[in-house]
């Protein structure tokens, strides 16, 4: 018999097993699976490699990525993790556990997880979070579930033009299954349009607004009066936020919103080519039974200790079944430890100086990049953050190919000869400028 | 474990910090006060050695896969290796944009196509998508596949999925969020679906079914062949929920069972840490007449060997997350299936079902075995044979079973699941435990079995040693405080 | 054994309904408080909801279970108890007293098909 690191059996410790439930041989435990349904051929798969002879195969498929500096956001945003960070995920207690089902054990999971529903109120200003969803997107799609939920002979929810395209597509699948007409509410002069809004509103039959509170185009929207329109027409108001720049711009509270949902991939999780992220989402009081997903509580225990629980489980899956407010079973725990242990590590200060050296590198390249003369402005006047729209004159295409050439990631388009830069505090002055120079040359 | 009582807003002091970052090198600027944050900002301000102890010490009050054995059924707690740690964080993949030009991650998108191969190899099945993030949201994508399968044809009155009576919650949980309706079909004593119970369910109404094999009871269903061509000759795919392919492993594919779809639990079978509740990858898998209905993104390979993203499909189902899926999960799991090699492969399933078996047959003296025979890798007690109910004394149960295990340094098994049976214990051991773990859990059993039948009360008090014991569950839904500072 | 009380009418998914005029008062029976453990929350409907007999209308939640509550008559829901939005313990406490919803009933005829107390005290023996 083969042996494997991963298997701690001996040729006797099979032998006992075998002769302790009374059947001679290992496939005699699958004679009860029809002889056709028995995979008789070889695995099309490699022979097993060593440890070593793995860590070397992975480093040649690295070797084949091409390094580049990333002037990208369009919701992945490549901020600076500390190393603390990391260190406390790899912990095996955290890592290796499952769900905290059985709370005596899981107080370490159920803790963070409190801390993490915590922050996320009040970087949002909501009454209550959950323990987080897969990501921003599935989580923009959940308030779309839960708007409908909440007014249940309404068929409509609105969507802002202005959010990112994968979370309208992701919305508008989700939307196709589940029986949602999904209209749009169209974006003028970069940012959503309250006209526009009122107009659709007015159409009727809206359960739900969903509107970027930072648009694809990089502009911090104003969302004055927004509130007011969508609650006359008794619907929900959603903001798809990012969660680091809820630290410096209007919350999704202070513009009246119900929902707010977002990614909190921003907070230093590494950008990792997609994943795995965190979605967040945080509510009024009033929707807190509609919510999906898991959520901890604080209790006390037989001795009057302070104890966390999974608590409210009776909205979810495994309980209510098809009446359940979602089919969501897992969260992105450790994903939300790692946005815990990094909000603990920055706080409020910290927060505000990622925004501003962000934000700082970004308005330099602005000017710079207009100074050279290349670029038209997309939406002159607008406030922006981090990330920002440009309109080049030598067309997305050519930009996009003459900066990759020179080992930068950058000018993303969002519309029509609309391109966006992102810069984050990971960014240099002598990059920016070596990104101007690329931009000036040939 | 200690009992540690902190929360980090506890050990906030205002001026303290954790962070350091460079100096700003440009004027700032500041936001307009139309749209600038004006609530306080309230979050705990604290330093880096206080943050270290205090998740240090909150982890310390936890349970994983590397403290202890974990039998819990239907989630597959096998053990996590390191060097998939060490892969998924590779510097060069950790420094991916998800946007960047294909020309200049190559690397990455080969894993994704090197794991597609290899789980088709796996699982027999044409085509894997990576985009779901978990076993749930894998669920919902198979479906859509299915739904937009049948639209394709025009079928639009194919609206109902059938699900077995003793399916897992998201199944009919995902049929509803996909606009399905969920109609079940009874199990027979064994646990089984009840063909004869299935056939009047299937006409031209019916999508699909949704099953498991081994099912919820980790009981192989044997008229798989018979149910597939049922359900095909109606005009119906097969689902198949992965939860429960550990088994399977190296010895049967699902999809020379029959099925059209299915999805995979990479934190269950693949042994990526489950990390206290994610993050897993559900990819979903399909037969070849099904593969132009997957989601996009999909990574495609072109005629010159070289690899791409394709972000537009006009058949696909839709987009069902942000990017191409949870990229540092599915490395781990692609290094598992790398060191298990085509010969540990095949061994699998046969030590997962050794295992469970051996455990049934050592404990079946003093814990109700409602269904008798061989089980797969994991199976089902109804109660204790003798809960020392008395004059006065309330028997003892299931949850007071496994509370009395967690005093032993065990994390119990599945309680209360499947809902067949009232006082349902589900364990599952998996090929990654020895034999001195698995006797040593049977003599605890033993133990807690004899504790019951001469005073039950030991368990009703139990956990003993634990940091915290019984929380009140009751007030804590009843009047949920949810957030610090409720 | 559970109470049963005289007088009202009781549903097979044990509910029970106390008519008052052309109100139908809708509360569960000390069967089914029983059987839910402590409640955590009663999911009810909202003033002016139409109803229709045998559909549900709300649920009870205890912390490891939730069961629908299913309208024994068809009509408009004129009011319901919210004393057990922030004390959902009170059904627990007493069933009979404390009422969950009041239904103006829309035909009246759909009461012939309910039990009376000896009849639902046989089908719950």
């Amino acid at each position: 018999m083969e042996t494997f690191s991963y298997f701690p059996h001996t040729e006797g410790d099979v032998r006992a097993m075998l002769s302790r439930i009374g059947v001679s041989s290992l496939d005699e435990l699958y004679g009860d699976v029809p002889e056709d349904c028995l995979f008789k051929g070889e695995f099309d798969l490699p022979d097993a490699m060593s440890e070593l002879e793995v860590r070397r195969f992975f480093e040649g498929l690295q070797a084949k990525d091409v390094p580049v500096k990333v002037f990208a956001g369009a919701g992945v945003y490549d901020h600076y993790t500390p190393s603390v960070v990391p260190y406390i995920l790899s912990r095996s207690e955290f890592l290796t556990a499952y769900t905290p089902y059985q709370c005596e054990i899981s107080q370490g999971t159920l803790r963070y997880i409190f801390e993490y529903q915590s922050m996320i109120c009040r970087l949002t200003g909501m009454d209550v979070s959950n323990a987080s969803l897969y990501d921003g997107p599935t989580a923009a799609a959940e308030a779309m579930m839960m708007a409908m939920a909440s007014a249940k002979k309404k068929t409509r929810v609105l969507l802002s033009e202005g959010l990112l395209p994968n979370v309208v597509k992701v919305v508008e699948t989700y939307a196709k299954f589940h029986g949602v007409e999904i209209g749009h509410v169209t974006a003028t002069d970069g940012q959503t349009s309250v006209e526009a809004l009122r107009k659709e509103l007015a159409a009727g039959d809206v359960a739900g607004v969903i509107v970027p509170s930072i648009n694809k185009f990089g502009v911090i929207e104003d969302h004055a009066g927004f509130a007011e329109a969508v609650h006359e027409a008794k619907a929900l108001l959603i903001e798809y936020c990012d969660a680091s720049a809820l630290a410096v711009v209007k919350t999704p509270a202070e513009w009246g919103a119900d929902i707010a949902v977002g990614d909190g991939q921003s907070l230093g999780i590494p950008m990792s080519f997609g994943g795995p992220y965190v979605g967040f989402m945080a509510v009024k009081k009033e929707h807190l039974r509609k919510m999906p997903g898991r959520i901890v509580g604080q209790t006390v225990d037989r001795d009057g200790k302070r104890a966390f629980v999974l608590t409210l489980q009776a909205r979810e899956q495994h309980i209510r079944r098809e009446k359940a407010t979602s089919n969501i079973c897992s969260n992105q725990s450790l994903m939300a430890l790692f946005v815990t242990v990094y909000t603990a590590l920055m706080g409020p200060d910290g927060l505000r100086r990622v925004n501003a050296l962000s934000s700082a590198g970004a308005h330099y390249l602005h000017d710079r990049l207009m100074e050279t003369g290349l670029f038209e402005e997309a939406f002159p006047g607008k406030p922006f953050l981090k990330e920002f729209a440009l309109k080049p004159r030598m067309g997305a295409a050519v930009l996009q190919q003459k900066l990759l050439d020179r080992g930068f990631f950058g000018a993303v388009q969002v519309a029509d000869g609309v391109v966006t830069f992102c810069v984050t505090e990971k960014r240099t002055k002598e990059e920016i400028d070596a990104l101007v120079s690329a931009v000036k040359e040939g | 474990m200690r009992y540690y009582d902190k929360l980090v807003f506890e050990l906030s002091e205002t001026g303290r910090r954790g962070w350091t970052l460079p100096a700003c090198a440009f004027p700032e600027v500041e936001v307009p006060a139309a749209v600038r944050r004006s609530e306080p900002l309230d979050l705990p301000e604290v330093s880096e050695v206080d943050v270290v102890r205090h998740y240090t010490n909150l982890s310390q009050m936890n349970f994983g896969v590397d403290t202890g054995f974990y039998p819990l059924g239907s989630c597959t707690m096998k053990y996590n290796p390191k060097i998939n740690e060490e892969i998924a964080a590779l510097p060069g993949f950790q420094a991916l944009h998800p946007l960047q030009p294909a020309s200049t991650v190559q690397g990455a998108l080969e894993v994704y196509y090197e794991m597609d191969k290899a789980l088709a190899a796996i699982t027999g099945m044409s085509r894997f998508t990576f985009n779901p993030c978990a076993g749930a949201h894998g669920e919902l994508t198979g479906l859509m596949v299915m739904r937009q399968y049948h639209m394709s044809r025009g079928d639009y009155g194919r609206v109902k999925v059938i699900v077995p009576d003793s399916a897992h919650g998201t199944n009919p949980a995902s049929a509803a969020v996909c606009g399905l309706q969920v109609v079940e079909v009874k199990s027979l004593e064994n646990g089984r679906i009840d063909v004869e119970a299935l056939k009047p369910l299937l006409d031209d109404t019916v999508a699909g079914i949704m099953m498991t094999n081994p099912n919820t009871l980790g009981l192989f269903e044997t008229h798989i062949r018979e149910i597939a061509s049922l359900v095909h000759a109606a005009g119906g795919l097969l689902y198949y929920d992965g939860a429960n392919m550990n088994p399977l492993m190296g010895v049967v594919r699902p999809g020379d069972m029959g099925f059209d779809i299915m999805h995979l639990n990479l934190h269950k079978t693949f042994s990526t840490p489950h990390g206290g509740g994610g993050p897993g990858s559900g990819p979903v898998g399909v037969a070849r007449h099904l593969e132009r209905f997957l989601p996009t993104p999909r990574v495609i390979k072109r005629n010159d060997g070289s690899f791409d993203v394709e972000h537009d499909a006009a058949e696909a189902a839709g987009q069902v997350s942000g990017y191409l899926g949870n990229f540092g999960v599915i490395l781990r799991a692609y290094a598992y299936i790398l060191m298990l090699g085509k010969q540990n492969l095949r061994q699998v399933g046969r030590l997962s079902v050794l295992g469970a078996n051996y455990i049934k047959e050592c404990l079946k003296d003093a814990y109700k075995l409602p269904i008798g025979g061989v089980c797969k890798h994991e199976f089902v007690f109804d109660g204790l044979v003798n809960d020392g109910a008395r004059e006065g004394v309330e028997g003892a149960t299931t949850l007071d079973v496994a509370k009395r295990l967690l005093d032993f340094g065990f994390h119990a098994p599945t309680i209360y699941f499947p809902l067949l049976f009232h006082q349902a214990l589900m364990i599952e051991p998996t090929e990654t435990e020895s034999k001195e773990t698995l006797d040593a859990f049977i003599e605890v059993m033993h133990k807690i079995a004899a504790e019951a039948a001469e005073d039950p009360d030991i368990l009703h008090n139990a956990p003993h040693g634990t940091p915290v014991r019984r929380p009140d569950e009751t007030t804590a839904a009843r009047n949920p405080i949810l957030k610090y500072g409720d | 054994m559970s109470k049963i009380v005289e007088g009202l009418l009781y549903s097979e998914s044990h509910e029970w309904v106390k008519v008052e005029g052309n109100i139908a008062v809708i509360g569960v029976s000390d069967f089914a408080q029983k059987e839910m453990g402590e409640i955590t929350y009663v999911d009810m409907p909202e003033v002016d909801d139409e109803v229709e007999k045998g559909d549900s209308f709300g649920a009870l939640e205890s912390v490891k279970a939730a069961s629908d509550l299913y309208s024994p008559v068809s009509g408009k829901v004129v009011e319901v108890n919210e004393e057990l939005e922030d004390e959902p313990g009170k059904v627990n406490e007493d069933a009979y007293a404390n009422w969950i919803i009041k239904v103006e009933m829309s035909d009246a005829s759909e009461l012939e098909g309910l039990m009376d107390a000896a009849a639902y005290k046989a089908a719950t023996e």
